[in-house]
Formats: C-alpha cells, structure tokens, sequence
C-alpha cells in the first residue's frame, strides 16, 4: 500500500512538473496580458513535430531540438502578436474577435502540421525512453525525470528573468498598467509583443518534452485546452511559482486518483481541486 | 440569291452539322459519364492516420479499375470529403454527396464512430453501403444493404478477444486471474464487453476492472494499480497513444504477467511498431493482416508493394497493413456486383452482395445476414524477434507472428510474457 502511494505521488509530481511546462506560456500570455491564446496547445504540437523532425533528420535529441528552435518559436511570435495587436488589440476588440482569431491559427496549425507531417502518430525514442531508476520500492522512469527537471529549470529560468531585468518587470506591469508603464518610458505594445514572444518560444520545449513522454498527431493540442487553463488559472493568473504548484497538484491528484479509484475518476478530482481552490481562494493559489 | 441561297443553305448545313456533331459527342459523352463513388473520410483530425490511409488504397483502386476501362465502360470517380474525424459532420457529407453531387455509390469513412451517423442518410435513400471496420455497428439499424468489410465475423465484439484468451488458457500453467483496462471510448468498451463474455467462458476471475480516459498522458499509476491485483493475464483496449503509454509503463514498472495485449490500437502500424521496437516482444494484439506467409491471397503482395511506394508521398502508414487492403477490397466488392448485375441499380446491388461470394486481395468474402463477414478471421499475433527500430524487420515475416487461429498459424506462441526477452 505504502510502495503503491509512493509510487502514485513521485509518478504524479513528475508528471506535474511537465503540465506546468506546457502551461507556463499560457501563463504569461493568458494570465499576464490577458490574451486569450487558446492556440497555445496547437503550438506545443507545432514544437514536438519540430523536435521529432530534427531527430529523424539529424539525430537531435529533442529536448535539445526544443531548446535550439526556442528562438524561431519567439520570432513566429513575434510575428503573431504583430498581426494580433493590428486587426483586433487596437480597435479594441480584442475579446471576442481575437478568441476567434486563435481558434483560427489553431486549425491553421492543426492543418499545416498534417500537411507537413502526415496524420500519423510521432514519438521519439531517446536513450533515457526506456530507462528507470529504482529508489527503494519507488520507479523513477526517466522519460519522466528528464521533462521533469528541464521544466523546472525553465520556469526557474523564466521567473528569474522577470525579477531581475527591466524588461521582465515591464512584462509584470503592462497587464496591470500601460499608462504608468508609459511613463516609465517603456512601449507597452513592443513589451507585450516580447511577452506573447516568450510565451511561444516556451511551446518548443514543452512540446520537445511531451514527444519524449507521448506519441502525438497533430490534432492532440484539443486534449490539452481545458487542462492547461486549468492549471494556469489554478496557480493564480500569471504567476508562474502558482502554475508550477498547480501542475504538481494536478498531477498528483490524477495519479493517486487513478492508482487506488480507477484512472476514469482523475479529471474529476482534478477539476474538483480547482473548484474548492477557487471556492476559498478566487486568484488562485499564489494569485494576487 | 444564289449566294444567299447557297449561303443559307450552307449554313444550314453547317448548323445541322454542328447539330448532328453536338448529338454525336453528347450520346457517347452521357455513355463516358463517370460512375461517382461519394464517401466521408477522415483526412484531418485524431483518425486521419487511417482515413488518409484508406482514402490511398481507394485511389489505387480506382487507377486499377479505370487503367482496365472502368466500370461498365464508364470512368470511376472518387469523390470525398474531408470529415475531419467529427461524427457530426458526416450527414452532411452524406446529404450533400447524395443530393448535390448525386453519387451513383456510397461508402464510409473510417470507422465505428463515423459510419454510424452516415446510415439513416443512406438507409432513407435505399443505397447500398459498405463500412469500413466499423464494430456491430447493424445491431442498432438492421440494415439489409449494409455490409462491413472487417473480418470480426457476425459477432464481432467477442470475437475480437476470442483468440487472446483461448491461447492464454491452452497454455500450461492455466492462468486463473485477469485484468481488464480499456479506454473510455466506443471501440475500447466494446471490445472490453466482449472480453468480459470470453472471460466468463473461460473461467478467468476477474481481479482488475477499470477504464481512463483517452486524454490520460501518464500510465504508470495505471499499470502499478492493475499490478498490485495481482492478475495472471492483462487485457488491453486502448488507441494509439494510451496503447503506447501501456507498452512503456508496462515496461518501466516490470509488469510480470504471462500474457499482456488483446485488443490495443495502434500496434498495427509502422508509426509505433518502429518507434516501441523491442518492447513489444512478447505482447499478443488482434490484427486483421500481417507480411507472414500463411497469407497469401491473391494480389495482396502486388498491392502492399503498390501501397507501400506511394505512401511515402502521400505522409501516410508507411507499411499499410492495417486498413489500406481492407478499403481496396471495399473497392472491388462494388465492382464485382456492378459489373455482376450490369448496372448501378441498388436492390440488385445489396442482392448480389448478400447471395454472392466476393473475390478480393484479403481473401474470399460471403456476408452473413447481418452484413458482417460470415467468417471471422481476427488474427491474433505475436510480437517476437523484434530488434531495435528498423522498419524493414515488420516488412517480412517473423516479427509479428500469427498465432491464432489455428488455420493461419505462422509460429510458436510464447508463454508467459514476463519471461521473454525484451
């Protein structure tokens, strides 16, 4: 009983700290600037086709192919915001419009990876895919291990960059206040442009480490929806310590969910934690 | 005048000419008109995998048909929709095929999920419609021009698992206990039902019983949970990406049972035959057709070797084992009755279907009364001598080894699965 409990929570914070991977973009966009990016899990797919073509192409391991492709992800970006902020941000109308916008890009994605890739499952086998390590009686399979702290580094990583530069804490700002920020001298549009950047350049690693962990095809981002704007809003809007815990109770409580009541009960539980967590606290847990 | 004269009459000449001519090219040309063959497929979406798959083998089969003179002289026309793996968008496709395109025949797309939104359109028109391994799905219309092509036989859900558990309990020691997991979705459950009715004839105590949903990414928990039951056998019905989850998770935490599979998706395909490699050593899965030699039908060899040269070009499977020669024998099932009754009439058609034996590459067909194969053959195979992750390995006999049923066996069953190498 105590190795199966053990066993469900290492299984469930590994799994945790990949579904803060995938959603800690969404946090910066959804959660700090207010887009409403629901073509973020599309990007994630858009990353893992990306990592799985360099390693059959070159022999890259993905994770690496991840890293390396970060900064087209920022400049394609870029890009998107540009297109963005011009047909709807500015006109203000942003909210209903611009959702259809990234429903859009979602299926473009969606298509433009079929096309590209085929309709097939992918999935990249590395030399840690089918390793694990025993600590005592508990499974520490590395497929997981490895996503799981390249993800914390890269929250880490993220946070840090936000505290200490200028910019970060201008990113931190813009959602709260452009006028302020422009008295500061600094563009709120070019800082939300970077901002919404940098979320999509998150996509190529977390897609990078869900190739690693899953097969995928290019329609799997839909899966993917209602459990990273869980996550994102669990955490508290834009906080990326809160989309960290969030992803680690989540997986948690699907693991020992499907360990000892059948894995059918896991998203209830899960969206039963985020409803008594909203219940006590509406921003979240670590929401302002 | 005269000029005139000769004028008018030229041109009435010339315009009867031209008359006679327009007649001429418009009484062959109602003769050429195409035989339009409508059908939904998935091309985008979770089943575009196989949808786009399938839609390759029916092209072969219409550039075949059409390089021999098409169908009572007249062209054969595919024309199809994209139905993005939504059940929902399928009577529309089927409306607008029957009504706006007026296809002269109709098939499905791919599979269970979708034919079944596909048959009150078809049935309230009377055309006969062939599906493409769509599971039981005539129990619910009882439609007489229905007709599946799958070999899962008249009673397809028990079927699929039948072979799995007759081997597991022909082997020595007997296994006593089992566990069942399955996806929460139509196929898995389906299949889950007829492993429950295998399981209650074969004595089995069942240990372990639980579903997940198909958005699960982790199956450790899952495998550990079953584990702990302690069954002798597991039970497996899963889609392609918890299949693959099962096979590492049962790798990852040593799962020690004599025999492990039964009905997982996704295994018959290159995709993730090549990608799991050795790990599948060991594992038995239902499949429909496999590269052994005990299968050798007439023009299956010529059309895989077909298949396989195109589908690099088309990013599809690149074996094309699963479905493609299923779809190309859809194909030559309407062709047969076509040309067999000489025309599109659709009674004829169903009639000729129903009382006939059909020759095709997967082997000869005759319906049962419910429009399912009046035979089952559902293969059980075995993964064995799997060696790293090279795909030419599951082009030739000896990987994936037929051990069921008796008549097709191409190999040894392995037993137990704990003790096998992988």
């Amino acid at each position: 009983m105590l190795d199966l409990l053990a066993n469900a929570v290492v299984s469930g914070l590994l799994l945790g700290g990949f579904y803060a991977a995938v959603t800690v973009g969404l946090s910066i966009s959804f959660g700090m600037l207010d887009i409403v990016n629901i073509a973020h899990p599309a990007f994630v797919l858009l990353g893992s086709f990306i990592a799985y073509g360099a390693n059959a192409a070159w022999g890259l391991d993905p994770i690496i192919a991840g890293i390396v492709f970060a900064p087209l992800f920022f400049l394609l970006g870029t890009g998107i915001h540009r297109v963005y902020d011009a047909s709807f941000a500015r006109r203000g109308e942003e909210s209903l419009r611009g959702l259809a916008f990234f429903f859009g890009v979602l299926f473009i994605t969606e298509v433009a990876l079929v096309l590209a890739f085929g309709a097939d499952y992918r999935l990249v086998e590395t030399p840690y895919s089918s390793t694990s390590l025993a600590l005592g009686f508990v499974g520490v399979p590395l497929r997981l291990l490895v996503p799981f702290l390249v993800s914390l580094a890269m929250i880490t990583g993220i946070q840090f960059a936000l505290d200490h530069s200028f910019l970060g804490r201008a990113i931190k700002a813009v959602a709260q206040d452009r006028l302020a920020l422009r008295l500061m001298a600094a563009d709120p549009v070019r800082v939300k442009e970077i901002a919404f950047a940098l979320s999509i350049a998150t996509t190529s690693v977390a897609g990078a480490l869900l190739i690693v962990i899953a097969p995928v095809e290019p329609s799997l981002g839909r899966d993917y929806i209602g459990r990273v704007f869980a996550i994102c809003v669990l955490g508290g809007m834009g906080s990326l310590q809160g989309t960290l815990l969030a992803g680690l109770i989540i997986g948690v409580a699907e693991s020992v969910t499907a360990t000892f009541y059948g894995p059918s009960w896991s998203p209830a539980v899960a969206f039963g934690v985020l409803l008594l967590v909203l219940a006590v606290r509406p921003a979240g847990l670590l929401g302002r | 005048m005269c000029y005139i004269g000769n004028l008018a009459i030229g041109t009435r000449m010339r315009a009867a000419a031209a008359f006679a001519l327009v007649l001429g090219l418009a009484a062959p040309a109602q003769a050429a008109d195409p035989i339009k063959l409508g059908f939904g497929m998935a091309l985008t979406g979770g089943l575009a995998g196989n949808g786009k798959a399938a839609l390759l083998a029916l092209q072969i089969w219409a550039e075949d048909v059409n390089a021999k003179g098409g169908l009572l002289g007249r062209k054969v026309e595919l024309v199809y929709y994209d139905d993005q793996s939504s059940p929902a968008a399928v009577p529309g496709i089927y409306t607008k095929l029957l009504e706006v395109d007026k296809v002269d025949l109709v098939v499905s797309g791919y599979a269970t999920n979708q034919v079944a939104p596909a048959m009150p359109i078809v049935m309230q028109r009377g055309m006969v419609f062939l599906g493409l391994f769509a599971l039981a799905i005539n129990e619910q219309f009882n439609y007489p021009n229905y007709f599946d092509i799958q070999p899962t036989g008249p009673d397809g859900k028990v079927e699929l698992s039948r072979g799995f558990f007759e081997l597991a309990m022909a082997q020595e020691p007997k296994p006593q206990t089992v566990a069942i997991v399955a996806a929460d979705a139509e196929f898995a459950r389906v299949a889950a039902e007829g492993a429950r009715e295998n399981i209650k004839k074969s004595g089995l105590k069942i240990v372990y019983d639980k579903t997940y949903p198909p958005t699960t990414v982790d199956y450790s928990p899952v495998v550990r949970a079953l584990m702990a039951s302690g069954p002798d056998i597991v039970f497996a019905a899963s889609y392609p990406p918890d299949t693959a989850g099962l096979v590492r998770a049962a790798n990852e935490v040593g799962l020690k049972v004599k025999a492990f599979g039964g009905a997982m998706v996704g295994l018959q395909f290159a995709g993730l035959k090549t990608q799991l490699g050795p790990l599948l050593n060991g594992i038995v899965d239902f499949d429909y057709y496999v590269a052994e030699p005990t299968l050798n039908f007439p023009g299956i060899d010529a059309f895989v070797k077909r298949y396989q040269e195109k589908a690099a070009g088309a990013g599809v499977d690149p074996l094309g084992f699963y479905l493609p020669p299923f779809a190309y024998a859809e194909g030559q099932v309407l062709a047969q009755a076509v040309e067999a009754t000489g025309g599109l009439d659709q009674a004829k058609l169903g009639d000729y279907i129903r009382k006939n034996t059909l020759h095709t590459i997967v082997g000869d067909i005759k319906f049962a009364a419910n429009g399912e194969w009046a035979t089952p053959r559902v293969l059980q195979i075995q993964y064995q001598n799997i060696k790293g992750n090279d795909l030419e390995q599951f082009k030739k006999p000896g990987t994936q080894v037929i051990v069921f049923p008796p008549e097709f066996k191409s190999g040894t069953y392995q037993y137990p699965y704990a003790d096998i190498k992988r």
